[in-house]
Parts: C-alpha cells; sequence; structure tokens
C-alpha cells in the first residue's frame, strides 16, 4: 500500500508561522500521499490549528514552504481554497437553512457546475438515506446526521483533500464510528483525508499519524510503528509521552 | 408521549431516597435528589412547530462526597439537566432538591451553596485572571485568602499570568481559571458542564486529577462529559442519550452487566475486515474499537474457531481474536442499538 511512487498531495518543507516573537509553528516537514488518512495530532496549543490555517490556504507561511494540490500555500491561496473541502465541529452547516439549501450553497461556493448540482444531490439524499430530509431545517437534525452531511457537503465537489478539524467531538459512540466509514470510503474513492482528533481510538484509524509538540512534529509513521517505538500498548500511551515533554504551557 | 419506556427498570431509585419525596436537609445522605424531571423546549416558528424533549423522566440521587459522572454524548439532554439542578432553569414537572433545598423554592440558599461550571467559558474576557477571580470572590462575600487551600494547587499553574486578560488564555488555561471561580466561595456542591470537551487528552486527565484531590475536601462533585472513557474516574456514572437515563451504578457495574460475551478481533486489513464480520451470519454486532473490533456474537453455535475460519475463507489471514472486557463505551453503544438517532418529535 505504501509504494513511494504514491502521489504527493500534501508537502510541507520547513513550514514555520510566527507570531510576533512566538513560533507556532516550527519547521515542520512531512508529506501526505494520495487517498491517505493522515492523522493530525497534538496537544491543545501545539500548533496543529495555525498549520492546518497554512495548509488551507488561509494563513502565509513566515517561512519556508508548502504544496497542496500542487499549488504553493504563499503564492496560490485561491486554487487551494478550491481544491480542498474543509469540515469542522464548530462550523460546518448553516441552522437555519433546510438539508438541501446547504448542499446548494456549499456546491456554489466550491463551484460544482451548475447542471450537475441537482443530480447530485439528489444522489447524495439517497445515499446517505435522507430522502425524506430533503425539506427539514438543519438545526432540527441530530447530531449524528448533521456529522454525516457536513462531511458529505465538504466532499461534494470530490476535492484532493479535505481537512477535518475535530469532526467527531462530542458525537454519540456510534455515530463517531459511522463517521469513519464514512472517512474510509471517502479515502478508497482517492480523496485525502487531513484529520484532527482528541479521541485516540480514532488515530489508530489513521494510515499514518504525526503528533505535534509545542510548534514541531515529534513523531511521524504508522500508528502500528509509532506504537512499537514507544514502546506502548495504545496510541493513547504514545500520545501521553510525547505530549508530557511539552514545555509550552501558555500559548 | 410515552413518559414511561422499558429502559424505567434499569434507574434504582427513587426508591434508593426511603421512599420519601425528597430527603429532609441533614439527616439525608443525597446531597442531589432529581425526581421526574422533565424538559421540553418549544419552537415556533411561522414556518413549523417543533418540540423538543430534552430531559425525560429523569431521576438519580447523588451521595454527599460523591464524585457522580454524567455521561452522553452531545444533545442529550446534559446541559439542560445542570441548569435545572443549578435553578437557572425551571423544569416542567418533577422536582429537585440539593443539600435538601428546592430548586424552585429555594434558589437563593441554593446559589450560594454551590459552585458551577457552564459548559461555555463564561468569565470576564476583558478582566485579568486575578480580578475575575476577585469579583467572584466578593459576589460571594468573601476573599481569595480565605478559601486559598482549595485553589492552590490549580491556581498555582495560572499565577505567572495573573495579570492576563482572560481572553487571551489557552484553552487548558481558561478551564483551569474557570475551576478556580467555582471553588472560590468553598461550594458544598460543584457542577461542572462538559469540563473536558475539546480539551486533549493530557490535559484532560490532569484535570481529572485536580478534581479526584478535591473530591478529599468532600465537596459533592457532578461532572457531565461526552468522553465515556473518563467514566472510570466516577464514584458512579449516569448513562444518558435523547433526554433518558438508560443506566446509573458504578462503572465497574455497568461493566459487568455487559449481557453478552465481547471478542477482540484484530488484523491487518482493518476496514476490509469489520466489513466482513458484518457480513457472517451469527455476529450480532461489530464495531471499531482502536486497533480491533469488538464483537459480540447472538448466535452460540459461532465458536471463536468458527470464526476464525470463516474470516480465513474471506482472505483474513492474520487475525488475532480474543475474549475482552467491555468498557463503558462498549455498554453505551449495546444500550442504544438500534436507535435511528432522530430524536427530534415533529408537531
Amino acid at each position: 500500500m505504501k509504494s513511494t511512487t504514491r502521489d504527493i498531495v500534501i508537502s510541507a518543507q520547513q513550514l514555520t508561522k510566527k507570531f510576533g516573537r512566538f513560533t507556532a509553528v516550527d519547521a515542520i516537514s512531512f508529506d501526505v500521499y494520495k487517498g491517505e488518512i493522515f492523522g493530525f495530532l497534538g496537544a491543545n496549543g501545539a500548533g496543529k490549528t495555525t498549520a492546518m490555517r497554512m495548509l488551507s490556504g488561509l494563513s502565509a507561511a513566515t517561512s519556508g514552504r508548502a504544496t497542496v494540490a500542487g499549488y504553493d500555500i504563499n503564492t496560490q491561496p485561491e486554487q487551494i481554497k478550491k481544491t480542498i473541502g474543509y469540515m469542522s465541529q464548530k462550523f460546518a452547516l448553516y441552522d437555519d437553512l433546510k438539508v438541501w439549501e446547504n448542499i446548494r450553497l456549499y456546491a456554489g461556493i466550491y463551484g460544482v457546475p451548475e447542471k450537475e448540482i441537482a443530480p447530485r444531490t439528489d444522489r447524495l439524499l439517497e445515499q446517505l438515506g435522507f430522502e425524506n430530509e430533503r425539506n427539514t431545517m438543519v438545526k432540527s437534525l441530530p447530531l449524528g446526521w448533521k456529522q454525516k452531511l457536513a462531511f458529505s457537503v465538504a466532499i461534494f465537489h470530490e476535492p484532493t483533500v479535505v481537512f477535518l478539524d475535530e469532526p467527531t467531538g462530542g458525537v454519540d459512540p456510534a455515530a463517531r464510528r459511522n463517521f469513519w466509514e464514512m472517512i474510509y470510503d471517502a479515502a478508497a474513492r482517492g480523496i485525502t483525508v487531513f484529520a484532527t482528533t482528541h479521541y485516540m481510538d480514532e488515530a489508530e484509524y489513521c494510515d499514518r499519524v504525526s503528533i505535534m509538540v509545542d510548534g514541531k512534529i515529534e513523531a511521524l509513521d504508522s500508528p502500528v510503528q509509532l506504537k512499537q517505538t514507544y514502546n506502548a500498548r495504545t496510541m493513547d500511551e504514545v500520545f501521553h509521552q510525547l505530549a508530557r515533554t511539552s514545555t509550552r504551557k501558555a500559548d | 408521549m410515552k413518559l414511561h419506556r422499558a429502559t424505567k427498570k434499569d434507574n434504582p431509585q427513587p426508591s434508593r431516597s426511603s421512599g420519601t419525596a425528597a430527603p429532609a436537609g441533614s439527616t439525608s445522605s443525597y446531597s442531589v435528589v432529581c425526581q421526574s424531571v422533565t424538559k421540553r423546549y418549544v419552537n415556533n416558528t411561522p414556518f413549523e412547530k417543533t418540540t423538543v424533549l430534552a430531559v425525560e423522566e429523569v431521576s438519580f440521587a447523588v451521595e454527599r462526597g460523591e464524585l457522580f459522572g454524567i455521561i452522553g454524548p452531545d444533545g442529550a439532554g446534559k446541559t439542560t439537566l445542570f441548569r435545572i439542578l443549578t435553578t437557572l432553569l425551571l423544569a416542567d414537572s418533577g422536582t429537585v432538591s440539593v443539600e435538601g433545598k428546592d430548586v424552585v423554592h429555594d434558589f437563593r440558599k441554593i446559589r450560594n451553596e454551590v459552585g458551577y461550571m457552564p459548559g461555555r467559558f463564561s468569565l470576564y474576557q476583558d478582566l485579568t485572571v486575578e480580578e475575575n477571580l476577585n469579583v467572584f470572590a466578593k459576589v460571594f462575600k468573601t476573599t481569595i485568602e480565605e478559601n486559598y487551600h482549595l485553589i492552590e494547587d490549580i491556581y498555582r499553574q495560572l499565577e505567572p499570568f495573573k495579570k492576563r486578560r482572560a481572553g487571551k488564555l489557552s484553552g487548558g488555561m481558561k478551564q483551569k481559571l474557570a475551576l478556580c471561580c467555582a471553588l472560590i466561595h468553598k461550594p458544598t456542591v460543584l457542577f461542572l458542564d462538559e469540563p473536558t470537551t475539546g480539551v486533549d487528552p493530557v490535559s484532560r486527565k490532569e484535570f481529572w486529577g485536580m478534581l479526584a484531590r478535591l473530591k478529599e475536601e468532600k465537596i459533592t462533585i457532578l461532572v457531565s462529559t461526552p468522553y465515556m472513557d473518563e467514566a472510570s474516574m466516577c464514584d458512579r456514572i449516569a448513562l444518558i442519550q435523547q433526554g433518558r437515563i438508560l443506566q446509573i451504578d458504578t462503572p465497574r457495574a455497568i461493566v459487568s452487566r455487559f449481557p453478552h460475551p465481547l471478542l477482540s478481533v484484530r488484523g491487518n486489513q482493518p476496514s476490509k475486515l469489520l466489513h466482513d464480520l458484518r457480513s457472517i451470519p451469527g455476529v450480532r454486532s461489530c464495531f471499531a474499537f482502536g486497533d480491533a473490533h469488538h464483537v459480540t456474537t447472538g448466535d452460540k453455535s459461532l465458536s471463536t474457531d468458527g470464526l476464525l475460519e470463516q474470516l480465513r475463507q474471506l482472505g483474513h489471514s492474520e487475525v488475532v481474536i480474543q475474549p475482552v472486557e467491555a468498557s463503558v463505551e462498549d455498554c453505551f453503544m449495546e444500550l442504544t442499538r438500534g436507535e435511528s438517532g432522530l430524536t427530534t418529535e415533529k408537531r
């Protein structure tokens, strides 16, 4: 599965972001391959969000470089925004719009051709088993359904990469697992998944995992390898071993 | 609308409070008694009218000095319940007493006695760490010095930033300050609504360490969380979903009641393994659990060897099957099995 000839979708070299004298992201380098599920872990304040904002074209790097889907984050951020999908737990859908209206809105924003939107909406609602919810206000959907819809909307335009920022926080355990099965399906279709999570069992579902500590990537490997390297039974133990070395107390 | 459900038999109270409506004050060993509490939210817009049953017939009793966890996903009704317990919201029906006082009639007394840390950060962003703490101390007519021993462990970590505005603190620091503010008047009961949501695993563990130390001070603590793995840190837990309590007991007892033998199945193609396991007749449930899948078999005729053989035929060569003890998360999924998750009642 991991041949060296795989297409690189995200590539960061010495990527750095400073806010004044504070180095939020400190010269991180890594590659993410096509169709990979990449877990981007770290403690609160380790620099994950800042790194993710740079990779999604929302914030320029102070130094170093990165490409996403072949576009440079510093010079081609607008192209990047069109090629990626983004979903976070905090912000995903408009509560006061109906299910179909949310799909319609995002499809438009992401530039899905006008003619394709209606048939693709039908197909999506059928796949999700949401046909009866087409005209339901998003706010009255249960959280598990909202997350599924939010993820589907984020990949509606078949992006090269989808960034997921703590997508499953607070979701019930069965819905959380359901959600990961959707992630597997998307990855199997060739969509690269770049995800953060605070659930360490979810780290086990990733092909590879990186762990950030104080702005640096301290470890990057498959969960199996990481557990071997750190002589740990679970990813939770690996995370604790690494995150405890943090000296950054108040970001 | 059904008010009585089959799951009600799982709730051991109100018989626990010896049959009386509410235990009479100081003679009771209970700190918080919640009986048949129901709360609906009605949303009336020109387009539709919806009723959400946020909390339904919830009953439980928390003993003095107990660390009691209310565990369930977002939307289960945890925050509504906490707001009712802290006198901030009126229930539609049912009664609640806190330290022998009724939440409706004695709300002022209760407010003086309890500490409440809401889920959303609710301190004064434009005041410094020290100023926030002073405000809370003054409102309760005390001083930081008077109860410093209670917050000392936590506040020491905040002290280097005491001149910093609360809005400029990191998530973990905000959480610590909020806890200090909830503690500064030496409450008898502490209500913590999702104090660890969105917090990384290391800081979460640290936070539970703080709660364990507060328990030694004999403070009754009610804490809610969506993280099932935090259940084991509590003396007793109530599992809650869709406004209803599924079970109340010690984490040990809940886990020991898991109704089926549970197997952990590990292989080198986890995604395919999951799908294949579900396709095998006799497999009752199958969920991913970290690097393994947890499987229950409904059919006694499906032995471990039989399962292994079927998986081999489906192309899984390196499979390890072991019996495994259920976790609270396994129990939660078992108890909510088959629910569609669609909670909104449309009227």
